[in-house]
């Protein structure tokens, strides 16, 4: 019987255990995400970065802060309870990178073929 | 040892669950409710994937109209930004006093993160009646219809959230935080902050890439 208390969870969700999630979880995840939030919105106003370089730097701001979210507000962790959210997660962000990418791919792709047909 | 296994009594059936390694028996109910909403969540986003590749894919075209940089007011995006994420947190405190049977607490936060969403909303749809008062409706252009489309896609999931939060807020009031009802409130946070990572995604891709 002791075997099943070494892997002692500590991903909150569990009713009979004392949640993991505390206050102080959330107002980090917040100070975190307004830091990206500013961040993103002086990045986007100003030419702190490189002006080509501007996108990138809103694309790494813009993951940062769903990463904070996903692990402060969403609670992902390396529990065992979270073992399965975290897969699924995976496969949901294949499924959309696909989409996505695969989507502007095929149309600039449509496009740049497109034959542009003189005005008679 | 524990006491369980020493007492022979029949009735000594340990109610042990499992805690996700497969040992002990099923997950708890708990565990089970969000793994399933979680899969839900998951779908929409797939959605949301496809408005957003549609956005990518005809942000350019304009049709002559107006492009991104001409409409958006980023100060009011960052404002709307900061009313979703505030209300984005209030729903977690919220969320975190029921579970610790604070009533009073959760509905304090309850209205705190329905006036943050309701704020979010009324900026976005008084922002939409501007445009379209200026002719720059969702018939102006291809980019525009796929702005309105992703961005209304997502207002309208605030909306839903705040009828939902209404419900919930009436379920406490009348049955107070008994199981059933705590797991719908753990399910609605999951949306609501799901609903605040999209908005991530929105206002990097569509506002300030579109104002660049």
């Amino acid at each position: 019987m002791d075997g099943d208390h070494l892997f002692e969870d500590r991903t909150p969700g569990v009713e009979e255990h004392e949640p993991t999630a505390s206050y102080l979880t959330y107002t980090v995840g917040l100070g975190f995400a307004i830091l990206a939030t500013i961040a993103s919105f002086i990045v986007a106003q100003t030419n702190l970065l490189w002006p080509p370089g501007i996108p990138v730097g809103l694309i790494v701001l813009a993951l940062a802060q769903i990463g904070v979210h996903l692990v402060f507000f969403l609670h992902l962790g390396s529990g065992p309870d979270s073992t399965n959210n975290i897969l699924a997660l995976a496969f949901g962000v294949l499924i959309v990178f696909l989409v996505i990418t695969g989507s502007i791919w095929i149309i600039a792709n449509l496009n740049s073929n497109m034959m542009l047909m003189p005005a008679q | 040892m524990t006491i369980a296994t020493m007492d022979r009594a029949p009735t000594a059936v340990t109610t042990e669950l499992a805690h996700g390694r497969g040992g002990g028996g099923p997950a708890s109910k708990r565990v089970v409710v969000a793994y399933g909403f979680w899969i839900f969540i998951l779908s929409d986003m797939v959605m949301f994937s496809a408005l957003f590749a549609a956005y990518a894919v005809l942000s350019g075209s304009t049709a002559g109209g107006p492009t991104g940089a001409e409409l958006f007011d980023l100060r009011n995006v960052f404002i709307e930004t900061m009313c979703l994420l505030l209300s984005s947190y209030t729903c977690g405190i919220g969320v975190l006093s029921a579970e610790r049977r604070y009533p009073a607490r959760f509905l304090i936060f309850a209205a705190f993160t329905f006036v943050l969403g309701a704020a979010f909303l009324f900026i976005e749809v008084t922002e939409f009646a501007r445009m379209v008062e200026m002719d720059t409706g969702p018939s102006r252009s291809g980019f525009l219809s796929a702005f309105f489309t992703l961005v209304g896609m997502h207002g309208l999931h605030v909306a839903s959230g705040l009828i939902v939060l209404v419900y919930l807020v009436a379920q406490v009031i009348a049955n107070g935080l008994r199981a059933p009802v705590l797991r719908r409130l753990l399910c609605w946070s999951l949306f609501w902050h799901a609903l605040d990572i999209v908005w991530v995604g929105v206002f990097t891709l569509v506002y300030l890439m579109g104002a660049l």
